[in-house]
């Protein structure tokens, strides 16, 4: 085996540079390779133009998450990069490939200390008819770290096929101007061999893993209302549910889209619809209802900064409250969350098979970070999670009860269409026949199997994730500061310190003994999360005594807590 | 008469439940309507779908013997556009009150009618929030009194069949209630119609509007085929004293067309786009 390397890099331009491109065929060649990587797009709130940078990271093992510094920053040109510096710190060994006709390098890139090398990018591109300065920066890129020419440009070739060999040549000619200006400058950051015993890869984000996740458990219906970063869950599932017989609607508002899923599924098809904080909080109510009348539905909410309307390109895990708590009434409903981009997938099909077997509504906390991330990932086995909703089939002589009350809490549900099967669903409180009700006993008695059904289910070993040497020291996470908080435990143990990995999938009902389990011998724990006000730590707090010494470590977005934020966190902790 | 061994008649699609509703409310006589021109259309029960939001006349699915829905407060219509668009099978029929549709369900109103899913939409309209005990609702008089506005609203009152033609609505109808042979007909034809029929049924609260007693004398047939130019049924629908009873607008726009299929395809094709 050979040693783990990772190399991040970052192409940044203005808007309409071409770095996002360049990014995108550097990703895909390398996974072509049989490396593995991740790609975030900074993009500031401007829809065309602006500022724009790809940040990579590619390597020979599986990456979960940035790393925290970049080694390769290549320049097309500086607009905007104040806004960028702090995003893309550059390591001090790092290296700044500058165009010298952008002028200076500024201040806050300079900072950094990392050396300096000017290529004339736009000089180079000229020559070249039809030249383009982001392919000459993916040449450059490509040269640093050992990507080979074919596998980039059988990409290329793909996707300028309807341009013509002119432009596919152009690229050509650019890639290889860069490589060799790459091989004139002597440095290098090459990544080494491959994986190459499991090359197969998949290149996908976490916002098409869900969508991919919740079909492969059984979704057939979607409902869609754009918003951003979840808008690509919906622009994913459109085609892809038309193209298996599925379907999706679009929805004049988030209040229409819940009720179209839960209409949907009330007629018997598992059924999903995805949104960030503004709309959870519209969607709020349905929910109670989906909850109350016992209809299974998904809602996928990819968080960003709140509150209000916040930043809407960046991530937060600040909707646990609401996805906790937001309901009026007494609601049980279950809350989960993708510990990675490639978790994304699992969860997402986990996620439908819940919701139908509990006949519940199931959040799904995702969050920007994962959702518009773009991983190369290790080809996914299928998983056994499928939609298995109990239906009363057949006509009997006793009258059908759809509330009726059983061990489980979960009763037959009638799909309409089913003779002698006939119900009204109903969010009033209700008898065991569905009929609406005043007495205390259907109060209870509902409340009752209302609660069993999502408190005595057997949610295995998926609950959440535990890994790491250490028993004494433990970092306590959920969703996307799971990659983060295991690079820095990797980071921590090549330091001799050994701490225990415990990431939170499943969020709501607590999952009280599995977690305190986990914990059994924890002396000192952690918590982290991307949140202000330590939303997941009043949360632990609230369902159980964590056992040894505790402390947080928390901030909002815009940027992600990085690994290294958390290590230092447990190193200085420690060290005391 | 030759009716067939198997027809239906109305109590097959009435249910035991007693409705919460007054004595001599006009909602009584829109469920007996529904029943019977349910049992006229000859479908099994089981296969109708009825779906309301919250408000006095909302309760009416548990009182009919078909699937039901009673969801929240203005939503029905999104509820029913999930349904149908899942189930195309199901005859789906959405029922309940002018605050429920056209106030906190306004919007939805609006693109219901845009969208023209095949299903039928029938708003009892009695001029007034009944289950909240007396507000005005949109379709309520400016002046009428009440203690949440004292004098009146002032507000002119929202305009349900001009909306709907607007808005793209395919059939559209106004009825009152009191007039069971009349509603029958109406809501039969209103299912039958491809596309989104809306059908006003002007339907007397007797305890919080007693002055809509007189609606009786007041309604009026209109006497005129329905069209199929949205022009003429504009200028008719905007002149008229809104007491004009029967089929008003009966148009041709093709039904929305995105469904769910019965069975479904191999999924991995939609795999093979994310491989390497």
């Amino acid at each position: 085996m050979t040693a783990k390397k990772s190399v991040s890099i970052s192409i940044a331009g203005a808007g309409g540079a071409g770095a996002m491109t360049a990014g995108d065929i550097l990703l895909q060649a390398a996974g072509k390779s049989g490396w593995y990587g991740i790609m975030n797009r900074s993009v500031g709130p401007q829809i065309r133009g602006g500022e724009a940078a790809a940040l990579l990271r590619l390597a020979n093992h599986p990456v979960e998450c940035m790393s925290d510094g970049f080694d390769l920053l290549i320049a097309i040109d500086w607009k905007n990069a104040n806004r960028f510096a702090a995003e893309m710190p550059l390591k001090p060994t790092g290296l700044v490939i500058a165009d010298p006709s952008a002028g200076e390098v500024p201040d806050a890139i300079t900072a950094y200390g990392a050396e300096v090398v000017e290529v004339e990018i736009k000089k180079l591109a000229k020559a070249i008819p039809g030249g383009r300065e982001n392919m000459i920066s993916a040449g450059l890129a490509a040269g640093f770290i050992g990507l080979s020419e074919d596998y980039l440009m059988e990409i290329i070739s793909a996707k300028l096929a309807r341009k013509g060999e002119e432009a596919v040549e152009a690229s050509r000619l650019c890639l290889e101007a860069g490589m060799k200006a790459a091989a004139n400058i002597a440095r290098n950051f090459e990544i080494g061999a491959a994986d190459m015993k499991n090359k197969g890869r998949w290149l996908i984000t976490g916002n098409e893993a869900v969508g991919l996740g919740a079909i492969r458990g059984g979704v057939r219906y979607a409902a869609a209302y754009p918003i951003t970063p979840a808008t690509e869950i919906l622009e994913w599932l459109s085609p892809a549910l038309a193209k298996i017989g599925g379907a999706l609607v679009q929805a004049e508002d988030e209040l229409s889209s819940i009720n179209m899923a839960i209409g949907a599924s009330y007629g018997g098809r598992p059924s999903i619809t995805a949104t960030s904080g503004p709309g959870l909080s519209l969607m709020m109510e349905a929910l109670g209802l989906a909850a109350a009348a016992e209809v299974p539905v998904v809602v996928v909410d990819v968080m960003r900064c709140g509150p209000s309307t916040g930043i809407a390109t960046k991530s937060e895990q600040s909707d646990l409250n609401i996805a906790v708590y937001g309901f009026h009434g007494d609601a049980p409903h279950v809350v989960c969350a993708p510990l990675s981009v490639a978790d994304c997938l699992y969860t997402g099909q986990w996620a439908v098979h819940l919701a139908e077997a509990m006949q519940v509504p199931v959040i799904v906390l995702s969050d920007q970070s994962l959702g518009q991330a773009n991983v190369l990932m290790k080809r996914p086995v299928n998983l056994s999670f499928l939609a298995n909703r109990k239906v009363y089939k057949e006509q009997s002589e006793e009258p059908y009860m759809r509330y009726t009350i059983t061990a489980d809490g979960v009763s037959p549900m009638a799909i309409p269409g089913t003779p002698g099967g006939q119900y009204t669903a109903d969010g009033l409180t209700h008898s065991v026949r569905g009929t609406p009700s005043t007495q205390r006993s259907d109060q209870e008695d509902q409340m009752d199997k209302r609660n069993r059904k999502v408190v005595d289910f057997d949610y295995g070993i998926h609950w959440g994730q535990v890994s790491g040497d250490g028993k004494k020291t433990v970092i306590l996470t959920w969703g996307s500061m799971t990659a983060p908080a295991k690079e820095a435990i990797r980071t921590l143990k090549s330091e001799g310190v050994d701490v225990k990995l415990v990431a939170m999938r499943l969020i709501s009902p607590f999952p009280k003994d599995d977690l305190l389990d986990a914990l059994k011998g924890a002396k000192r724990t952690l918590i982290v999360e991307q949140t202000h006000a330590g939303q997941f730590h009043s949360y632990l707090r609230a369902n159980c005594d964590l056992p040894g010494e505790l402390r947080q470590f928390h901030r909002p977005g815009p940027h992600l807590i990085s690994a290294s934020e958390i290590t230092s966190q447990i190193r200085d902790w420690v060290k005391s | 008469m030759n009716v067939p061994a198997n027809a239906f008649t109305n109590k097959d699609f009435t249910s035991d439940i007693k409705p919460v509703w007054c004595p001599g409310c006009g909602d009584f006589h829109v469920l007996l309507s529904i029943t019977k021109a349910l049992a006229a259309l000859g479908r099994p029960p089981e296969n109708i779908a009825v779906i309301s939001g919250i408000g006095c006349s909302s309760r009416i699915p548990a009182y009919t013997n078909c699937y039901g829905f009673h969801g929240v407060h203005g939503r029905s219509l999104a509820l029913a556009a999930g349904l149908k668009v899942a189930r195309d099978d199901l005859t789906v029929i959405v029922m309940g009150g002018d605050g429920d549709g056209f106030s906190i369900g306004g919007n939805h109103f609006l693109h219901a009618c845009r969208r023209n899913i095949d299903m039928t939409y029938i708003v009892m309209d009695n001029r007034v929030y009944g289950m909240t005990k007396g507000q005005p609702s949109p379709t309520t008089e400016p002046d009428w009194d009440s203690a949440l506005s004292p004098g009146g609203s002032g507000l002119n009152p929202f305009q349900p069949l001009v909306i709907a033609l607007a808005s793209g609505a395919n059939f559209v109808a106004r009825e009152f209630s009191g007039n069971i042979k009349a509603c029958t007909q109406t809501i039969k034809e209103a299912v039958e119609h491809p596309g989104f029929s809306f059908v006003e049924i002007l339907s007397p609260c007797v305890t919080f509007r007693p002055d809509q007693k007189e609606w009786k004398k007041q309604t009026h047939t209109a006497g005129v085929e329905a069209t199929d130019d949205p022009a003429r049924a504009a200028r008719r629908i905007m002149t008229d004293d809104g007491m004009n009873t029967g089929i008003l607008y009966r148009g041709t726009r093709a039904p929305f067309k995105t469904k769910v299929a019965e069975t479904f395809g191999d999924i991995s094709a939609l795999e093979q786009d994310f491989e390497i």
